[in-house]
């Protein structure tokens, strides 16, 4: 049985719909991604999660038994909540922000300052703990953010877009700390992301569009939906080569952001035939390289999955 | 050694419900006492400005206007009680308007995802404004002597008691706007439109007795000059009948009871309004 299941979630705002029967499953002590685009629907499934918006319809089960987060507080003190904001007080010193975070789930004031110094350690924060939030960096404050989630010691972690704002190091690093951390204590993870980067390091995702789940699986089992490797060619007039390229090689190139993306069982022996297809000046670079995660949702979809991330 | 982030073999039996409310308000007052003495333009922003307004418009009319019904009391005198509701006012106007971005990215997020009911989020951040107010309020009420007001005289009892009621009441207003409106430009249009009138209409100013028409009985349903006019019967004590016969011509308890109302009225809208779900 799952730990999490969220059954045929529905919501609308108006005339849109944000979530169209979302369902997805996650087992205890799982790291489960939600990879979609913006307005896919990610944060209205996150915030209906952490009972802060009302779901039309659909249901949320725990260990099987039905849960409203919005009606439990017994139930939200199960969770830990990562907002895509850092949900800090940038006035407060990390440490301030740390002791308010373990009062308000009531743990008590030596076993929080116990845990508050090993989270600092943790996180690398220990030597900037007494400094304002505000000084922090955007990697800090979300490894601060994190650090003060997790001192109640939630069952599940709930994230919404943990990376938005982050460098790929400092994504690198707070996953790293997270997998650190899950290495101690078993800890089941739901994150929504659009970066295929951070998709990367769940055990299992599902790939939402328009409110949905269009394909789920390892990131694996993800990739391997992309038939071979992905050749990327640019070019002046990308639809036209496309169209060539679809004659000539029975292949189906796709535009996407200007660029032709062609996926081939063989790459590497098409590529030689490919560019003396084209009269020298037609094609400006061409590449090749294994599918990423943002090639599935382009597979599955004909479209990017975030314009920063192709 | 053990690292305390590691799993413990028997759960320890989760707070109550009830004890977890109670922290979520002592987490949000203490974070708006932290915060109000951290800054301190803010802590001085709250009291000069009321200050040069006293100081100001109490001077500058003095000389010029006689009030009927106000005896011998100078303006500056008059205004004093007024502009004590003023700290007030601007007080609850500061720490609830942060609760627009601060619910959209910042601290507050993480109280309405805890196990906090929404009813104890609003009772912990008027709480929080409360508390900032009467410090303001006090260090304010420091100067009644320069009003010529005997601090022997003053029936602090009451002062305490509208004050507290009157802060209550405006805090929980500020934040029940804050929560509905959920843009600052919406708060700044309601601050002028709806706060600074309500104080304006509420005697600080004026005396009811002297608004020409509709002004006056506007005023007797203004719930804040209840409590203008409260504080101004404190501060005089035993001496507001000799003094100064400027209030509603009501009796302090029916002062104390308008202010009270209005005080549980608005943490139940506010409560209502933050306790709904979009």
């Amino acid at each position: 049985m799952s730990f999490l299941r969220i059954e045929g979630l529905h919501r609308r705002f108006g005339e849109r719909v944000a979530l169209d029967g979302l369902t997805v499953e996650v087992a205890r002590g799982e790291t489960f991604g939600v990879l979609g685009p913006n307005g896919a629907g990610k944060s209205t499934a996150f915030q209906i999660l952490a009972g802060m918006l009302a779901a039309d319809g659909g249901r949320i089960l725990l260990d099987g038994a039905p849960v409203d987060p919005a009606r439990d507080p017994q139930l939200r003190a199960r969770l830990g909540v990562v907002f895509q904001q850092p949900s800090l007080d940038g006035k407060l010193t990390g440490r301030e922000n740390l002791q308010l975070g373990a009062s308000l789930y009531c743990v008590p004031r030596a076993i929080a300052r116990r845990r508050i110094d090993d989270a600092l350690d943790l996180f690398e924060l220990a030597d900037r703990a007494d400094e304002p939030a505000e000084r922090y960096s955007g990697g800090m404050r979300r490894r601060l953010e994190l650090a003060r989630v997790l001192l109640h010691e939630p069952e599940l972690l709930v994230m919404d877009e943990p990376s938005s704002g982050l460098d790929q190091a400092s994504l690198r690093r707070f996953w790293a700390q997270l997998g650190e951390l899950r290495k101690r204590r078993s800890l089941t993870i739901l994150v929504t992301t659009h970066q295929p980067e951070e998709a990367e390091q769940c055990d299992r995702l599902a790939v939402i569009d328009r409110g949905r789940v269009i394909a789920e699986g390892t990131p694996e089992e993800l990739r391997a939906r992309v038939g071979g490797d992905v050749i990327t060619v640019e070019a002046e007039a990308p639809d036209e080569i496309a169209r060539a390229i679809a004659e000539t090689f029975a292949l189906a190139p796709r535009v996407v952001d200007g660029r032709i993306l062609v996926e081939a069982p063989r790459a590497h022996e098409l590529i030689p035939r490919l560019v003396e297809r084209f009269p020298s000046g037609r094609l400006r670079a061409v590449g090749m390289r294994p599918p990423s995660l943002a090639d599935v949702f382009v597979k599955l979809t004909g479209r990017a999955l975030a314009q920063e991330a192709n | 050694m053990e690292s305390a982030l590691q799993a413990t073999a028997a759960k320890p039996a989760r707070p109550s419900t009830l004890r977890l409310n109670l922290a979520a308000i002592g987490v949000l007052v203490r974070r708006d006492l932290k915060r109000f003495f951290r800054q301190r333009s803010r802590v001085a922003g709250a009291l000069v400005q009321p200050l040069i307004f006293w100081l100001v418009i109490g001077g500058g009319l003095a000389g010029s206007f006689r009030m009927p019904g106000a005896g011998d009391v100078g303006y500056i005198q008059y205004f004093y009680p007024g502009i004590i509701v003023l700290v007030v006012l601007f007080t609850s106007i500061f720490t609830t308007m942060s609760v627009i971005e601060d619910r959209q990215g910042g601290f507050l997020q993480a109280v309405l995802v805890s196990p906090a009911s929404r009813t104890s989020i609003v009772l912990g951040k008027t709480l929080g404004g409360v508390l900032v107010a009467m410090v303001q309020a006090a260090v304010f009420l420091a100067l009644a002597p320069f009003a010529g007001f005997s601090l022997r005289a003053v029936d602090w009892p009451l002062v305490a008691a509208v004050l507290v009621a009157t802060s209550v009441a405006l805090s929980s207003l500020g934040f029940a706007l804050a929560w509905w409106l959920n843009s600052t430009q919406g708060y700044h249009v309601v601050m002028s439109v709806l706060l600074i009138p309500l104080w304006v209409l509420s005697g600080a100013m004026f005396p009811a007795s002297g608004a020409r028409g509709g002004i006056g009985a506007l005023m007797k349903w203004n719930p804040v000059a209840y409590g203008v006019a409260g504080l101004r019967r404190g501060l005089y004590g035993a001496r507001f009948g000799e003094l100064s016969s400027t209030g509603l011509g009501s009796s302090a308890a029916l002062e104390l009871l308008v202010v009270t109302a209005f005080a549980i009225v608005a943490v139940a809208a506010a409560a209502r309004l933050c306790a709904r779900r979009r």
